[in-house]
């Protein structure tokens, strides 16, 4: 049977390997813009949107290339804000390090999660990830070292490397930059490999991907451990740039909005969740003072998305190029 | 009177909430699973809807007049066809690409609904009074009973057992069970499919708004009030196996009380307990307690 287009979450995009032209052309446009861009807009507001980018592609290495819908994805961004938060403000962990512990909070965590969700598929996958993002929610809302409803305030920026001191804003914001797009090659890297290639192809059709000899429930924990990483990587970051480490980051509403910036971007295209979560943000700062409309306007997108859109602003842009991008 | 160093009184007492909750868990997860068992989606609207109920009732108090006993009746008729409405226009468009779309919808309708809720209300919650008749209890030697809360619970049974004959004992039923095994088929036999499905998720929605009018006196009528409680609910869905009319009726009573007990002997792990089961049982049974694997 072959696959029409939309017929299976993310599947718009046809696999390939390799770089292409037109996605280089991309790339460089998209960093030569992020590299002009705090020379014109305020930075603080482009860093949220940076670290929203980073969590928006790793959550779509998930959904976009294994099909597999986490509801649960800010208990990565949020476990790893603590993290890191803890570690530079309590132990007095220099950046690089508070980022990496953060990271590799996310990390473990994404291996228990991944072992126990990754043998449900579809709708099960989502209800359990949800679950038990609920289950870490409530738990950092009790345990004493998160600070409950205050958070983890006042984060020291500190001194990266012992060189680049973060407290410029312009520093801080090409350290941000660099290692999102850091995340983002990484990321791109996975999908382009021949490990990608079998992601895709579980995606597409898991009982024939096995009976070639592919162990499917190693790779989509893999997946799903990177998924949870780079997820962590952007939380992190996130603690730092804000110098706060909160509930907001661990609760479902957050995991929400993850998933709202992939879909309208383009669920399982490469630049797709970078144009939804600047999209996205930018939209929240503007409707900020609105309160409750703001899920208004969310819950409209997804409706809209859901039933009209479903390639996304990038799906929808590369249909009309004829080009994946 | 002590048990394991508790008084019997605090003891009592717990399992009488649990028993509260678990009957809001088990209409709530009925359903949802009535519903995924025929269109195959999670209706994440489910909470918004149970909201909607316990502001039925509450309209129909200040604007009409009516009554608890007049909400119970119309609160799910009323909620249930903007569900049938929601089905007919947008989710009927869905069926036939990924479950994760219909996901995906229903969880814009819950933010959609809630932010109105919100912001034309605000979350600080709005005060329901008791029906009169229900109002007082009785002394029971060892407890206090609440007679509105021995109500819930004996009506929220009722309900639930009500439905599980219907779907498991009547021809209705058996068409319904037929359409979820094979609606191609049973529409060969000339069934109309179409409806059921409309009809089945009124139905389902219709039980979240009864649970919520259930609710409406025993908490506030608050817009998020079916926010968290949700996932609570799914996590009990996942439990007792989805798909599964008994499974969820009996883990949402089992999983109220053990959540009632939790409180009363760890009370550090009453939020958590019912993850915790649910990754145990994901552990032994994947399909959960009451699921056949898919």
């Amino acid at each position: 049977m072959t696959a029409t287009a939309n017929e299976y979450v993310g599947s718009a995009v046809p696999a390939m390997t390799g770089v292409s032209i037109h996605q280089l052309v991309a790339f460089v446009v998209m960093t030569a813009a992020l590299v002009a861009a705090p020379f014109f807009v305020y930075p603080v507001f482009l860093m949220k949107a940076l670290c929203f980018a980073l969590f928006a592609c790793a959550f779509n290495l998930l959904i976009g290339y294994v099909g597999l819908l986490s509801f649960g994805h800010a208990v990565f961004l949020g476990a790893a804000g603590y993290g890191a938060a803890h570690s530079a403000k309590i132990w007095g962990f220099p950046p690089e390090l508070a980022i990496s512990f953060g990271t590799a909070v996310a990390a473990a965590l994404g291996v228990v999660i991944g072992a126990l969700a990754i043998r449900s598929k579809g709708i099960y996958f989502a209800n359990i990830t949800l679950a038990f993002a609920q289950m870490v929610y409530f738990f950092s809302l009790q345990a004493s070292f998160t600070g409950g409803e205050d958070g983890i305030q006042s984060v020291p920026r500190g001194t990266l490397l012992g060189v680049l001191d973060l407290r410029e804003t312009l520093t801080l914001y090409f350290v941000v930059l660099a290692i999102f797009l850091v995340g983002f090659l990484l990321i791109y890297r996975a999908i382009h490999s021949p490990f990608g290639q079998v992601l895709k192809a579980i995606r597409e059709n898991e009982p024939r991907a096995i009976s070639l000899g592919y162990r499917a429930e190693q790779y989509k924990l893999l997946a799903f451990v990177l998924s949870a990483t780079f997820a962590g990587l952007a939380g992190a970051t996130k603690a730092l740039v804000f110098q706060l480490a909160s509930l907001t980051d661990v609760h479902w509403t957050m995991s929400g909005e993850v998933v709202l910036m992939t879909l309208l971007g383009g669920l399982g295209t490469v630049f797709g969740p970078v144009v939804g979560a600047f999209i996205v943000v930018t939209l929240e700062n503007y409707l900020a003072q609105l309160g409750a409309w703001v899920t208004v306007v969310q819950g409209a997108i997804f409706v809209v998305c859901v039933l009209t859109f479903r390639r996304g602003v990038i799906g929808e842009l590369g249909n009309l190029l004829r080009k994946a991008l | 009177m002590t048990i394991f160093g508790v008084p019997t009184q605090a003891l009592f007492g717990q399992l009488l909430i649990g028993l509260i909750n678990g009957a809001f868990y088990a209409l709530l997860s009925l359903g949802l699973s009535v519903i995924f068992g025929l269109l195959n989606i999670i209706n994440f609207t489910h909470g918004a809807q149970y909201m909607m109920g316990a502001f039925v009732a509450y309209f129909l108090l200040q604007w009409a007049g009516l009554g608890y006993w007049w909400a119970l009746l119309l609160a799910p008729i009323v909620v249930g066809i903007t569900g049938i409405v929601l089905e007919r226009t947008m989710l009927k468009r869905l069926y036939q690409l990924d479950h994760l779309y219909g996901l995906l919808l229903t969880f814009g309708f819950a933010l959609i609904i809630q932010g109105l809720f919100r912001h034309e209300y605000g979350s600080s919650g709005l005060p329901y009074a008791m029906p009169r008749e229900l109002a007082g209890g009785r002394n029971l030697g060892f407890m206090f009973l609440p007679n509105y809360r021995a109500w819930v619970i004996v009506f929220s049974l009722v309900v639930c057992l009500t439905t599980w004959y219907v779907i498991e004992r009547t021809r209705l039923g058996s068409y319904l069970r037929a359409a979820t095994e094979n609606p191609a088929l049973v529409q060969a036999f000339g069934i109309n499919v179409p409806r059921m499905i409309t009809l089945t998720y009124g139905f389902g929605v219709g039980l979240a708004a009864l649970a919520g009018v259930l609710a409406a006196p025993i908490y506030q009528v608050n817009p998020l009030m079916g926010a968290d409680l949700i996932i609570v609910v799914f996590a009990v869905v996942v439990i007792g196996g989805l798909g599964s009319i008994m499974g969820s009726i009996v883990t949402g009573f089992a999983l109220g009380v053990v959540e009632g007990f939790t409180k009363v002997f760890y009370p550090e792990a009453s939020n958590t307990v019912i993850f915790v089961i649910m990754a145990l049982v994901l552990l032994v049974r994947p399909a959960g307690l009451f699921g056949r694997t898919t």
